[in-house]
């Protein structure tokens, strides 16, 4: 399968992919590791006149210890965030999700960036971060400005990145005592998640991210509430597909979504040591 | 402002094609190519090498795999002009020069690790890049490891014995 034709523009720094970004508005799409774009790009579903390759902008790629959170670059790829032994220790869960993606070749290429920038609502990964309560770093012309994981995801394969605008980092808070776990179901080795769950208990600190469950990737914020006020497992997973308007396909209907999702979100909890 | 990356350009350019340079199985490549063209159409057609195979296309099955920068791969999903200077290694570049074969070959060979065959040059490749990073891979590591490669014959008891005699531990 052959993509429509367009040009392909090489960033040589953030600052470069920006200003090409400004220059080429909405004709350009940024690449990265490439393999969310490339088989949009494949099935045609895709046709940017204008790829920007910030694949080479190495200076993205970086876990830091910044304190109170790990400060993750962008460009880092999926293989390096789930062999990080900081990200290992302080946000297992990420960690977890991050070797659940696609499969060994893909995560040699495919960047924690990419995947949040796609916005795609059966990722991993957003899920992780939703419950890990990340901060995107965005830059843009009027520089920084931080997007909280629950305002970052707006729609089928739309994020609050906007137009001339890059994701920089992602801030991870530090959570080396929470127990968590990454439920995700599918058929098949390698595929998408038809219901995922990731949850985290840190005392009063409870996450769950859901995958699959809706438009985009979403927190089943009753869920969370209930662990907080002292609900068992099974009474808050019950919740788990409240407001949610989850998809269905060939797959699973919606009815069998809200089934996974209540099922999973449970096996999660029970993981992660809710009676 | 919001932007879906569904994102359909109303004007096209005009194709232009770029040189690129890619150290394939040690030796210096440069082709001019289309920015489309993806990196498992480049080593086919441009450099001539058709020991990797294109299967669905789409990123599933690892028929394509190669080595990018000594890292298993799918070359279907990656523009050619994305490897520009760096190096591939496939899987006519496994065997020595004198045609002694790379021990992963000689195991799939000796465990009869291959039906069809089609699916043989992904495995392979896929499967010394896991045991790069995982020496003395388990069987399940194995088999984990190689969850992106397809034999659409169903031959992975063998695939996966010949992966798991070139472990540390099979070897002793």
């Amino acid at each position: 399968m052959i993509p429509v034709a367009f040009d392909y523009q090489r960033a040589e720094s953030a600052q470069h992919a920006l200003d090409l970004l400004a220059e080429h508005g909405d004709e350009a799409k940024l690449i990265a590791g490439g393999h969310s774009l490339v088989p949009l790009m494949k099935f045609r579903l895709a046709a940017p006149s204008v790829l920007v390759d910030i694949g080479r902008l190495s200076g993205l790629s970086y876990v830091n210890d910044s304190g109170d959170h790990l400060a993750i670059g962008a460009l880092t790829r999926h293989f390096d965030v789930e062999n990080d032994p900081l990200v290992r220790s302080q946000c297992g869960l990420l960690a977890e999700a991050t070797s659940k993606v696609g499969d060994p070749q893909v995560r040699h290429r495919g960047t924690i960036g990419g995947s949040v920038s796609h916005g795609d609502p059966a990722s991993d990964i957003p899920s992780a971060l939703i419950a890990l309560r990340a901060v995107m770093v965005i830059s843009g012309p009027g520089g920084q400005r931080e997007v909280s994981s629950s305002d970052f995801f707006l729609g089928f394969l739309e994020t609050a990145i906007g137009e001339t605008e890059l994701l920089t980092e992602i801030r991870v808070p530090k959570v080396p005592e929470a127990s968590w776990s990454f439920q995700k179901f599918n058929r098949r080795a390698q595929d998408w998640a038809i219901v995922g769950a990731s949850v985290l208990v840190d005392g009063d600190n409870v996450g769950v991210g859901l995958v699959n469950m809706d438009s985009r990737p979403v927190r089943a914020a009753s869920v969370e509430d209930a662990v907080r006020t002292g609900a068992s497992s099974a009474d808050a997973s019950a919740l788990a597909a409240e407001g949610c308007d989850a998809p269905s396909d060939l797959n699973a209907n919606a009815e069998f979504r809200a089934h996974l999702a209540a099922v999973l979100v449970r096996r999660g909890l029970e993981a992660s040591g809710v009676a | 402002m919001r932007r879906s990356q569904l994102r359909f350009s109303q004007t096209r350019p005009k194709v232009k094609k770029l040189q690129v340079e890619v150290t394939v199985n040690g030796t210096r490549q440069s082709h001019d190519v289309e920015p489309r063209t993806l990196l498992v159409h480049y080593l086919r057609e441009n450099c001539g090498l058709t020991g990797t195979n294109v299967g669905c296309d789409s990123s599933s099955c690892g028929a394509c795999t190669v080595h990018l920068d000594g890292e298993a791969v799918k070359s279907c999903t990656i523009f050619a002009v994305q490897a520009d200077g760096q190096s591939v290694t496939t899987i006519e570049g496994m065997a020595d020069a004198d045609g002694t074969l790379h021990p992963m070959q000689e195991a799939f060979h000796a465990n009869h690790g291959l039906q069809c065959g089609y699916c043989t040059p992904g495995m392979v490749m896929a499967a010394t890049s896991l045991l790069q990073e995982i020496p003395n891979a388990t069987e399940a590591q194995v088999r984990e490891g190689l969850e992106g490669n397809l034999c659409r014959c169903t031959g992975y008891h063998n695939i996966v014995k010949s992966v798991m005699a070139c472990t540390r531990g099979g070897q002793q």
